[in-house]
């Protein structure tokens, strides 16, 4: 496929003796977006690590743009430029200002243009609606307002793939929505291509191309979101959906 | 007591007093340097010579530094090599600070927690990129506890100088106790001594210790 | 030269002397290290208490032995427990003494350390179902606490072991000590002796310290993999 961005092929994955991923299969193509489901301990993190290389893998083979990935730290380390990810634990470096959090990588990792670059990031901010924190330090920041931040940090490589892990989940309600909003707007634009894993339902269902189910370390749901939140194949996903209210 | 007595002696201590300071001060920079040498080479894993500085590490924090100065002052001359007293003391300090000061940037270095480092590779940072702007800053301000620590205790250390006739405060103190036999005198004037260096000092380190993890994390 | 400096330490009796003097040496060790762990461990527990005046009175106590160099503390106690209390001691004792108060005086600091670190919410769970204070240090607080202070304490006696060294300065016959009369004794037999003799106690307090400190080592990494696991 010419526009496939990322593909997984029998993906196994273990901590130590225990088996976490089994057999994963799955590709995502340009400008789609995938909602990674499934309960708590059933592999998400694990799987999304394993995508830039925070986690090694014993088999399997990953293809990033029809490059097989040849898992060394230095192919890594090129290849998360283009892979963005964000964590549930909003890590901004404590000891950098805001606008040296997001300056790090554009400037040192991709040695660009120092002030093409600070504009750039004022037109980020700007949009994130923290333009006027660009000079404080994380601790002043409440963690809505570090997760968007901690967002835009990603974006600012220009990568074409991101990554977001339960980004919402340690924030308070009200600050929900915000972070949710622009991760919208990223998926809105038509080249930008993500995985989500999240527990916001509706988000989830608005948001998704695909949706991927996840149960004990496989996949047991690969389905259009549409069908997915309406129709579930398995029993074990009606199971999560009604556990989730839905 | 006797406050004559004590006046009497407070032109050789204050000699003492300038010279334990001189050779803390020594001792202190130069077992930082060694220090940060070796927690530079074990945290980028520097093959072969991380295995070496390991030896030295081992030997250095399990062997008492009164047997190191022994080694250096007594048993070297056997072999060749004559050092000065001072020189001894100063070696010996900066052999058995240096594993005390590793010890305690590697452990600002390993305690930069595992999130930290994972959304600096994240963001593309190569290993050394990720060690200049995320680990070492941050590492740097855990380790202030430790090396602030060590700092005392490399000054209080030095008292071991009087095996090999250094003439710092507990020398002098000594000397003087065994020609005068007025040891309530001397020992007082010892610890007031020591107290003058110690209770400011570690006043200070432990408000820059705050000031520094403040200015880092903001708690 | 005729001797090689190696055969000083085979000559007479020099290589059981010296092993004796470590013995002597490792005895007080240990002797202190009991004594002042126990104590240590009951000041620590008192210092958690309420009582204002108890704890500054325990506080100025362990602040006095970490300020004074242990140097200091043993010629305080040599020349003032017999001049002014007129208690005279064997050197041994008083260095007994001297390393039991310091050792209780460091412990302290670590228990109080590791029992203050223990959550809060696990003290009031304790207390909510109804334990009593001894109860909730006896099953909560402690149990929690000797993982967290092991390590710290193992670190201790490593530098206990290591201060016994200075015995030599209040008249102890220990291993230094008797290492400097063999040195003295056949410094012109074997020139070269004196290296042996001091290379050799150098490596029995190597071979002492060593597994102590690895062992901590291990413990403390363990704790940080299950603290990060977490
Ligand atoms: N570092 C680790 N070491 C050992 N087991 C782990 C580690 N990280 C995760 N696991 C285990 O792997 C499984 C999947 O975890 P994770 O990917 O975090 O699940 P999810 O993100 O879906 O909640 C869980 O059983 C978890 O206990
Ligand atoms: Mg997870």
């Amino acid at each position: 496929m010419a526009n496939e961005v990322l593909k997984v092929e029998h993906l196994e994955k273990y901590y130590q003796k225990k088996h976490v991923l089994h057999d994963i299969n799955f590709s995502i193509s340009k400008g789609e977006v995938i909602t990674l489901l499934g309960p708590s301990g059933s592999g998400k993190s694990t799987l999304i690590r394993c995508l830039n290389g925070l986690e090694d893998f014993r088999n399997g083979e990953i293809t990033f743009e029809n490059k097989k990935v040849v898992p060394s730290e230095k192919n890594w380390q090129q290849l998360r430029q283009k892979i963005g990810m964000v964590f549930q634990s909003y890590d901004l470096f404590p000891n950098l200002t805001v606008l040296d959090n997001i300056m790090l990588g554009p400037t040192k990792v991709q040695k660009r243009n120092v002030d093409e670059v600070k504009k750039e990031v004022d037109e980020l901010l700007k949009k994130v609606d923290l333009l006027d924190y660009k000079d404080a330090y994380p601790r002043q920041l409440s963690g809505g307002q570090k997760q968007r931040i901690a967002i835009v940090r990603a974006l600012a490589l220009h990568p074409e793939f991101m990554l977001f892990d339960e980004v919402t989940a340690s924030l308070d309600p009200e600050m929900v929505r915000g972070v949710l909003n622009i991760i919208q707007d990223l998926a809105d634009q038509d080249d930008m291509t993500m995985i989500i894993v999240t527990h916001e339902m509706n988000f989830a269902q608005q948001i998704a191309d695909r949706v991927l189910f996840l149960k004990d370390g496989s996949i047991l749901e690969d389905t259009p979101g549409k069908k997915f939140f309406k129709d579930p194949t398995t029993d074990q996903a009606k199971e999560f959906l009604q556990s989730m209210d839905f | 007591m006797s406050w004559e007595i004590i006046k009497q002696s407070l032109p050789m201590f204050q000699q003492g007093f300038v010279l334990t300071l001189y050779l803390s001060l020594v001792g202190i920079i130069g077992s930082a340097i060694v220090g940060i040498i070796c927690s530079l080479v074990q945290y980028f894993k520097v093959p072969i010579l991380d295995k070496i500085l390991q030896v030295y590490i081992e030997i250095s924090k399990n062997t008492p530094l009164l047997v190191q100065l022994f080694f250096l002052y007594y048993a070297f001359p056997a072999m060749g090599i004559k050092l000065s007293a001072q020189l001894c003391g100063i070696i010996g300090l900066i052999f058995l600070g240096g594993s005390y000061m590793a010890a305690g940037f590697s452990g600002g270095f390993n305690g930069v927690s595992k999130k930290q480092v994972e959304s600096g590779k994240a963001i593309g940072l190569s290993n050394w990129q990720l060690a200049r702007y995320v680990v070492f800053p941050q590492g740097f301000a855990l380790s202030i506890p430790a090396l602030a620590a060590n700092i005392i205790f490399l000054i209080k250390e030095t008292s071991i100088f009087t095996v090999i006739a250094i003439p710092e405060l507990t020398n002098t103190a000594l000397d003087l106790i065994g020609l005068y036999y007025n040891s309530n005198e001397y020992l007082f004037v010892l610890v007031v001594a020591y107290a003058i260096i110690l209770i400011p000092l570690s006043i200070i380190l432990t408000l820059l210790e705050r000031r520094v993890r403040y200015g880092t994390f903001g708690n | 030269m005729a001797h090689s400096g190696i055969n000083v330490l085979f000559e007479g009796t020099n290589f059981t002397r010296l092993l004796l003097g470590m013995w002597t040496t490792f005895k007080i060790a240990a002797i202190a290290i009991v004594i002042g762990l126990i104590i240590g461990i009951i000041l620590g527990i008192l210092r958690t208490f309420h009582n204002k005046l108890l704890r500054f009175v325990l506080r100025i106590y362990l602040e006095f032995f970490r300020i004074v160099p242990t140097v200091v503390l043993l010629f305080l106690f040599y020349y003032i427990l017999p001049r002014q209390l007129n208690l005279h001691m064997p050197g041994t004792q008083v260095a007994m003494l001297v390393f039991a108060l310091w050792v209780a005086a460091e412990m302290s600091d670590i228990v109080r350390g590791a029992l203050i670190s223990v959550p809060i919410h696990q003290r009031e769970s304790g207390l909510a179902i109804g334990l009593t204070r001894y109860q909730l240090y006896r099953y909560v607080l402690v149990p929690q606490a000797v993982s967290l202070e092991l390590p710290a304490t193992i670190n201790l006696i490593t530098r206990v072991i290591k201060t016994t060294s200075l015995l030599m300065l209040i008249s102890v016959m220990d291993v230094v000590n008797i290492g400097q009369q063999i040195v003295e004794a056949n410094n012109q037999k074997y020139p070269t002796g004196v290296f042996w003799i001091y290379g050799l106690i150098f490596l029995l307090y190597f071979l002492i310290d060593y597994p102590l400190s690895w062992w901590a080592g291990r413990l403390e990494k363990k704790r940080l993999e299950q603290a990060n696991g977490e």
